[in-house]
């Protein structure tokens, strides 16, 4: 298997982290992968830049962090701004409609989605921004299973919110299906 | 799905180990990057009829750990830099006294309250020297979760076994990192449990009497015998004591309990040294950059070794000067300013020829910063 760098980026509360940290689950426990997740921030709890690494192999990992990433997901301009650069030649970038305007042609595949405006239509919460993105990102990639994703939400998040972290999900596997 | 397969944070992972390996009682002070240590200790005790309690300041953590233990608990604190700090007081204490205890300390970058949420690991000699006074220290490190979880339970066994503090030195990279690992099976690691005195009820039991074997059994405070438990200079019935004699029996008891032991203390990973021409010593997360660059150049047939020290201190220089004797050059790999290098110099053959790769900006150490000190050294130029 090619070893998978990502990059997740943008802002305290959108659930960055949580995100990666289940992609990373699914990998590990229900896809028998090897996978490293790191993350870095500020010292607020919400706002502020982060930024939350992952890799997925089916060798050992021992340097955790990610210099290029192959597949890079920014939230917010400011992400944007700074880590555009760093993205694999060939890679993928996925940017929001709503928070990003794009303005570097990079060496990837450039998917702009409108995952936030279509969460806000279909679901009417912006907390699961993060599901609609990870949904999006395995749509393009098939880097997991869907079910691997469903059941670490079924261990991880309160059975209450399953049903919309759910639905965002598969609306993001749609919108990233369709550039498979 | 494998049970014990789980994907967690390195902070959660020392504490199923020091479950595992028997702590039923715990008292903190939260603060980044080792607050998920204190989290999941408030979730976990509860459920197994343990004792979490939330302190008012560091010194109170370590001291009511102090005192739980002396009760027969196996016990533990964490922290970070600043936290450990103020623990100094306590942790000199525990050690005169002799009390079984764990303290974490989580590294952050920069000194003071440096970089909360960033990387370092500058408590190093912190960790040997930060408490007054002539003592030894066992001080612990890890630079992947499984190893975590081992070295964890060995702290605990140490602990027992030497009656004194141990000080896992982990860093915010080992702690917030999630990663695959396998809860071992109960057994699987052996555990130390408390020695405690034959002496009965209503026989005079002296607290601070080795045996034959240089080991203290204890007798828990409370219970069967009634004793004095000091930080001052004390006899074996543990009363403070100004007699010359008596003072010097006691230094030399605390020092070479753990100094006279140090090849049995010492826990380290070895790859590719016996034909390495250059050899990393590395520690903690930093030594996974180290073995990335090691498994790397590898491949590519060079001749690169890494020893990556668990037991930072006592310091294993004879170990050291063992395994890079026949080196053409060291190159110690560490987040500081060159901590462990200082002891590596004074033990290796040719202290001219170790060299340091690191960095003190809060930021992990990449392969990248480890191969530019290589090439500086093999004269390419960076």
């Amino acid at each position: 298997m090619e070893r998978h760098r990502l990059v997740f980026s943008g802002s305290g509360g959108q659930g960055i982290i949580t995100a990666a940290v289940i992609l990373a689950e699914a990998a590990v426990l229900y896809e028998n992968l090897i996978a490293v997740q790191t993350q870095s921030y500020g010292a607020e709890a919400r706002g502020g830049a982060t930024r939350s690494d992952v890799i997925i192999s089916d060798s050992a990992i021992y340097f955790p962090k990610v210099i290029q990433p192959n597949i890079l997901v920014c939230l917010t301009q400011e992400a944007y701004n700074k880590f555009n650069p760093i993205i694999r030649p060939g890679g993928l970038l996925i940017t929001d409609t709503r928070y990003v305007k794009t303005y570097m042609k990079v060496d990837a595949q450039q998917r702009e989605l409108p995952m936030y405006q279509t969460v806000m239509d279909n679901i009417g919460t912006s907390i699961v921004f993060n599901m609609c993105m990870l949904g999006a990102l395995i749509g393009i990639t098939d880097l997991v299973k869907s079910e691997s994703i469903i059941n670490v939400l079924k261990t991880s998040i309160p059975s209450d919110f399953l049903e919309i972290n759910q639905k965002a999900l598969d609306l993001g596997i749609k919108m990233g299906n369709a550039y498979k | 799905m494998n049970e014990n397969l789980k994907f967690i944070q390195g902070n959660e992972f020392c504490v199923e180990a020091a479950l595992y390996a028997g702590l039923d009682f715990y008292a903190g002070y939260p603060i980044t990057p080792s607050t998920e240590i204190l989290e999941h200790m408030a979730k976990r005790l509860p459920e197994i009829g343990g004792k979490f309690l939330q302190m008012e300041d560091e010194i109170a953590s370590l001291c009511a750990i102090i005192g739980a233990s002396l009760t027969g608990h196996k016990v533990m604190t964490a922290t970070s830099g600043p936290g450990f700090s103020l623990m100094q007081e306590a942790l000199g204490y525990a050690i005169m006294a002799e009390i079984p205890c764990v303290i974490v300390d989580v590294q952050r970058g920069g000194s003071s309250t440096g970089i909360p949420t960033h990387v370092g690991q500058g408590d190093v000699m912190q960790a040997r020297w930060g408490t007054h006074g002539d003592h030894a220290i066992i001080v612990m490190t890890a630079s992947n979760h499984q190893d975590v979880f081992a070295i964890t339970v060995d702290a605990f066994n140490l602990a027992e076994t030497y009656r004194t503090p141990v000080i896992l030195l982990f860093d915010e990279v080992v702690g917030h990192m999630r990663e695959r690992i396998f809860i071992p099976a109960k057994g699987e690691i052996p555990l130390v449990e408390r020695l405690r005195t034959s002496v009965k009820k209503g026989v005079d039991f002296h607290p601070y009497l080795p045996r034959e074997d240089g080991r203290l059994p204890i007798s828990d405070f409370g219970e069967a015998h009634r004793y004095n438990v000091t930080g001052m200079v004390h006899d074996m019935w543990g009363f403070p004591s100004d007699n010359p004699k008596i003072a010097y029996g006691l230094v030399r008891h605390l020092v070479d309990k753990i100094e006279n032991n140090t090849d049995k203390i010492a826990r380290y990973k070895e790859y590719y040294l016996e034909d390495a021409r250059t050899i990393l010593i590395s520690y903690g997360s930093a030594a996974r950059s180290a073995l990335h660059v090691v498994e790397n150049r590898r491949s590519r047939g060079e001749s690169l070794g890494l020893l990556e020290l668990q037991t930072l201190w006592p310091f294993p220089y004879s170990l050291v000067q063992e395994k890079c004797a026949d080196a053409k050059y060291v190159v110690v790999v560490e987040m500081n300013a060159g901590q462990v290098l200082q002891s590596v110099k004074i033990c290796v053959d040719r202290p001219e020829r170790v060299f340091l790769a690191n960095r003190i900006d809060g930021v992990f150490i990449t392969p990248t910063d480890i191969r530019n000190i290589l090439r500086l050294i093999e004269g390419k130029g960076v």
